[in-house]
């Protein structure tokens, strides 16, 4: 019982993560249905930064909380992401707002390469850890164990997902942005920027990314110009799990994904009677995310696909 | 300037006198790449022509039936596989290779069928991303499949694989006719580029054959395709099935080549890179896809020049050539992308399109890759 | 045409023109003398980007430095001052790469090849080789096939996974005295081999294999197996994989208020691990082949020299440096570059290198292949013993 609450923990934490990461992806989908796969690169770019912020501090021996120096950074890294943001959006995707979506799919495809690649510019080919800033403590709960990073990761991603979906549904920003999304001329006739509108999606998503980014080096303890690939495309399958485009959905599909991976790993030799290890841990999570699209063509919070008649 | 063009296009002789030339080109190829460039560039050529193969496939499912497939890379392992575990030490088989060419691509269809049937009913990003995790499934299982039972021998791969031949004939040895030698990375280019030719010539039959234009309907609207006694299921399934079957054919093609592979070679981005081929190159136009195919397998080997290129300009090496290489590959995607947005050679529907009106564009894109609608 | 259009080609053509013209000068420098000095190029094939690039570039570092002090020493071959130049090559650990890099080096008409790094890279290139005549030693690869094809150029410096395993296998039951054992591997060639290998020592030992789980090299979060293993009781934990996932899984482990011991291999067994585990990194055991750098002559002085110019040792530059080092030597015996000439002097070569004493069996493994085994403490990894390998371990 007590592995199977450590399990559940494990896949919230996860599970949590991989939902803010989502929630980039799905808002840029939600208004320009345009698979952004640069983001996992922000996200990477967000913990680089936060890091290149924290180790100029640390550096300098500079006699100063921890924490702060930890926020600090992570302000840092927002500031640079929400610039960067704005920067991929106005250089890559503006252009092709007209133009076909796969023609779009392949500058992002493209942009996500050279993201990567200037990061392993900047920061080198290293590994590069995150320092011990934060004091961490272990609770026991029900004989499984949680520190406080694990629920500060979990508290910190329900508030921001909150605040997300009240911004969207109760401000008048969040309305121009479903507006867009809606019908992107009518919008434009109704006296909402379009331009800028955009822009502050992929503002608001970088920021996201980049608390993630912060977030997911600081609880693994080390970051490198590689790791927003595998963490983009868990998020991306989050998000379609949920129903890309729905805001609750990349959360909803975040969360599934991470408790799926998490018992999937767990459970998958008992389930098969030992035929299949934790090697098939990503093959599980993929089968239930064919499954869930099988029954659910567009996800489990997404819109139905209405049949034209 | 396209006046003249269409004026030149329909003189025969001038015609017939291309493809001529043309023949001569592709023939002597790899000895002028061999003379000028070394044989690693032939090596090249050869993978270009895998590649060329590939794409041709991948623009079956998704330049002419719209579907969008990033897991197209498990049908190149699967042929892959095949040919690897018929013919190798591995489990003691060694079949002929007029054998291992149709079973790998029969059975590369029979998984683009699989594949095809759970998803029939989704769209665009949703299809992408079922695909996505369809390749991703093939690769893991093929990188596991070592126990309890050793089928795939697992992450260390297959290894002595025979290299292709007939009967006697070995293409991995040199050989010597009319006094010139052919080294085997020159054979197996010239037994690629007729298999290359042959799909070349399927898949342009198929563009003006009726399962052809059934697909352009598809891709189009499917509702309307449906309602014109198209059968939609069996038409997507047959494209899907034709798709692999081109990868299959790739994949064996490239076990016997290499003579080792391992799960590593067919990881996502080696999908991602065949889709990039055919939108950059000119999605649905056969010209298109090949220009693209070539381009986006020679441009990062050409870039491992750049070394050169900055003590040719600066005198000296300013930053590591390894280092840029990817970058300059990655903006050249967008560059691209953002100047020429329906690919290097647009097919002509698309050409046109792109004349006319932005918004019919749009409107035409969104019923293509909408998963809304 | 219109204009940006035809400036983006020109630019592309401009690329290819180059590149041509580079080609071309190419040819004629085969081992071409100039002016009383023969060059004798050298290749060197890493992952220089993608995931890997750092353990790549560590590789290209540690042939360097070693080419460059036989530079700097003068090297007469065949009665001609020789100077050494190193072509580096990226294969990306994409074994279709390593395949058109293999043959361009080929093109290029070096002496000898230092890599790859991977042994799916490896593998394949290795053919390439032999064909060619050019010898090739890794300085890292491990999977067993790569020496029992028969290929008379390869070579490597580096123990195979049998010969570490065994050791690692075994020191694990008797010396660290664990019964119970859990085993993780990262389903890379590397990894598994390992692994599997080890699984058989500990059984063979009379150990017992309690538990056997996967992760990916991707992967950082390893809470999920971490924590199945925990309900088994381990008392310890071998990990067959590299540093940048058993840094966070020992984090994880201990986060979990899991007391067993960790044990990993080579790709544990590095700096990068003791930065990237801190604190967790205590008590960690690793097996790195060969004897312990410092102890050994020029050790030292390698890792000052090194660590002066390129910063921390990674993992296989020592052994990069070894195997450029191996090669020099053969060339000196034969008093030549030529391949064909000093291809037969690789098996008679006896030197003691920075990781241990070099010599080849008649496949190509290294002979012997002493493992040493270290453990972390007070942050730095401190040496426990040097195991010699079993030689019926390496037969087989």
């Amino acid at each position: 019982m007590d592995i199977l609450t450590q399990q559940l923990i494990n896949g919230l934490v996860l599970g949590s993560i991989y939902a803010l990461v989502a929630l980039g992806y799905t808002m840029v989908y939600g208004i320009l249905e345009l698979i952004n796969f640069a983001h996992g690169e922000v996200t990477m770019f967000g913990a680089m930064i936060s890091l290149a912020v924290i180790g100029a501090f640390t550096a300098n021996g500079a006699e100063v909380n921890g924490l702060v120096i930890v926020a600090i950074g992570l302000l840092a890294a927002i500031a640079v992401c929400v610039a960067l943001g704005f920067l991929i959006e106005r250089v890559a995707y503006r252009p092709l707002r007209r133009a076909p979506r796969l023609a779009a799919l392949i500058t992002a495809i493209g942009m996500s390469i050279v993201l990567q690649n200037l990061a392993m510019l900047i920061w080198g080919k290293q590994y590069i850890s995150f320092p011990p800033l934060l004091p961490l403590t272990s609770f026991e709960v029900g004989g499984a164990v949680i520190t406080n990073l694990q629920i500060f990761i979990v508290t910190l991603s329900c508030l921001l997902m909150a605040g997300l979906l009240l911004l969207i549904k109760r401000t008048r920003l969040g309305r121009a942005m479903r507006a867009t999304a809606q019908a992107q001329d009518i919008a434009g006739l109704m006296g909402i920027n379009i331009n800028t509108i955009i822009s502050l999606t992929f503002m608001i998503g970088a920021a996201l990314a980049a608390i993630a980014g912060v977030m997911v080096s600081a609880y693994y303890g080390l970051a490198h110009y590689h790791m927003g690939f595998m963490l983009g495309l868990k998020a991306f399958t989050a998000a379609v799990l949920g129903g890309i485009g729905n805001v609750a959905g990349a959360m909803l599909g975040g969360l599934l994904l991470g408790l799926i991976e998490s018992l999937g790993a767990g459970y998958i030799g008992t389930l098969t009677g030992g035929f299949l290890g934790s090697h098939y841990q990503d093959v599980f999570a993929f089968f239930v995310l064919i499954l869930v699209l099988v029954f659910r063509p567009s996800g489990l919070l997404g819109e139905r696909v209405v049949e034209r008649a | 300037m396209i006046e003249r063009w269409q004026k030149w296009r329909h003189d025969r002789r001038a015609v017939w006198a291309t493809y001529i030339a043309l023949a001569v080109l592709l023939a002597a190829l790899p000895f002028l790449t061999g003379e000028v460039l070394g044989r690693g560039w032939v090596r090249i050529l050869d993978f270009t022509l895998l590649y060329v193969m590939l794409a041709l496939g991948l623009n079956i499912v998704v330049g002419y039936a719209g579907l969008l497939d990033l897991g197209y890379i498990a049908f190149y392992a699967v042929g892959a596989y095949v040919y690897a575990l018929l013919a190798s030490p591995h489990f003691g088989l060694h079949l002929p290779f007029w054998a291992l060419l149709p079973i790998g691509a029969g059975i590369a269809a029979v998984f683009g069928i699989l594949l095809g049937a759970p998803t029939l009913r989704l769209r665009g990003d949703y299809l992408a991303i079922v695909t996505l995790g369809f390749g991703e499934i093939i690769r893991i299982f093929l990188n596991n499949l070592n126990a309890p039972v050793n089928i795939t021998n697992g992450p260390q791969g297959v290894n002595l694989i025979d290299p292709i031949a007939f009967g006697g004939f070995s293409f991995s040895q040199t050989h010597t006719l009319f006094g010139l030698s052919f080294p085997g990375i020159y054979t197996y280019y010239y037994l690629f580029l007729a298999l290359a030719l042959l799909i070349i010539f399927v898949s342009l039959r198929l563009q003006n054959s009726r399962i052809g234009r059934a697909w352009v309907a598809i891709r189009e609207d499917e509702v309307a395709a449906e309602a014109m006694g198209i059968n939609t299921r069996n038409i997507k399934l047959l494209a899907f099935a034709m798709g692999a079957s081109f990868a299959g054919i790739s994949g064996g093609l490239f076990a016997g080549f290499q003579g080792f592979i391992s799960p590593e070679s067919f990881n996502l981005f080696e999908s991602i890179i065949v889709l990039c081929m055919i939108v950059l190159g000119g999605m649905g136009n056969i010209a298109g896809v090949i220009l693209g195919a070539v381009l986006l397998t020679i441009f990062p080997e050409a870039l491992r020049y750049i070394g050169e290129l900055q003590n040719y300009l600066f005198g000296r090496i300013l930053a590591d050539p390894a280092d840029l290489r990817m970058l300059i590959f990655g903006l050249a995607l967008v560059l691209i992308m953002i100047f020429r947005p329906a690919g290097l050679l647009p097919s002509v529907r698309r050409r046109q399109e792109f004349g006319s009106d932005a918004s019919v564009l749009a409107q035409e894109q969104a019923s293509l890759y909408d998963a809304r609608r | 045409m219109s204009g940006p259009r035809m400036t983006h080609w020109t630019v592309w053509a401009f690329i290819l023109a180059l590149g041509l013209n580079a080609c071309g000068k190419k040819e004629e420098t085969a081992t071409g003398a100039t002016a009383g000095e023969t060059t004798v190029k050298i290749g060197q094939v890493s992952p220089l980007t993608g995931p890997q690039a750092h353990l790549g570039k560590d590789n290209d570092n540690g042939a360097r430095l070693a080419l460059d002090e036989v530079n700097a020493a003068g090297v007469t071959l065949g009665g001609r001052k020789v100077k050494f130049v190193l072509v580096s090559e990226d294969d990306m650990a994409d074994p279709r790469t390593a395949t058109i890099v293999a043959q361009k080096l080929v093109d290029q008409r070096v002496a000898g090849v230092l890599g790859h790094l991977n042994s799916g890279t490896s593998i394949p290139a290795s053919k390439i080789y032999f064909d060619a005549g050019i010898p090739q030693i890794s300085p890292s690869a491990t999977a067993i096939a790569y020496t029992a094809q028969g290929f008379k150029t390869a070579f490597r410096v580096m123990t195979n996974d049998r010969q570490q395993g065994k050791v690692l296998g075994e020191f694990a039951v008797k010396q660290l005295g664990a019964k119970r054992i859990a085993i993780i591997d990262d389903r890379t060639a590397y990894g598994q081999g390992l692994a599997d290998e080890v699984e058989k020592a500990v059984k063979a030992s009379g150990g017992e294999v309690i538990a056997r789980e996967f992760t990916t090299d991707r992967s950082t979060d390893f809470l999920a197996i971490l924590t199945s293993i925990k309900a088994k009781k381990p008392e310890l934990l071998f990990y067959g994989g590299m540093d940048a996932q058993g840094a966070p899984m020992v984090k994880q482990l201990r986060s979990l208020g899991i007391q067993a011991k960790f044990l990993g291999g080579d790709g544990v067994q590095t700096s990068e691990f003791l930065k990237l585990a801190g604190a967790a990194a205590g008590d960690v055991t690793a097996s790195s082949p060969g004897l312990p750098i410092d102890s050994m002559p020029g050790g030292p002085e390698f890792r000052k020299k090194f660590t002066d110019r390129y910063g921390a040792i990674q993992t296989y530059a020592p052994y990069a440096y070894d195997a450029a080092m191996t090669m020099v030597a053969a060339m000196k015996m034969a008093d030549s570059p030529e391949p064909a000439r000093y291809l037969p002097m690789l098996p008679r070569v006896e030197r003691a290198g920075v990781t241990g004493q070099i010599s080849f069996d008649e496949r190509g493994d290294i002979r012997g292949g002493a493992i040493t085994m270290y453990r972390v403490r007070n942050g730095k990894w401190e040496v426990l013993e040097t195991v010699m390998g079993d030689a019926a371990a390496d037969k087989k």
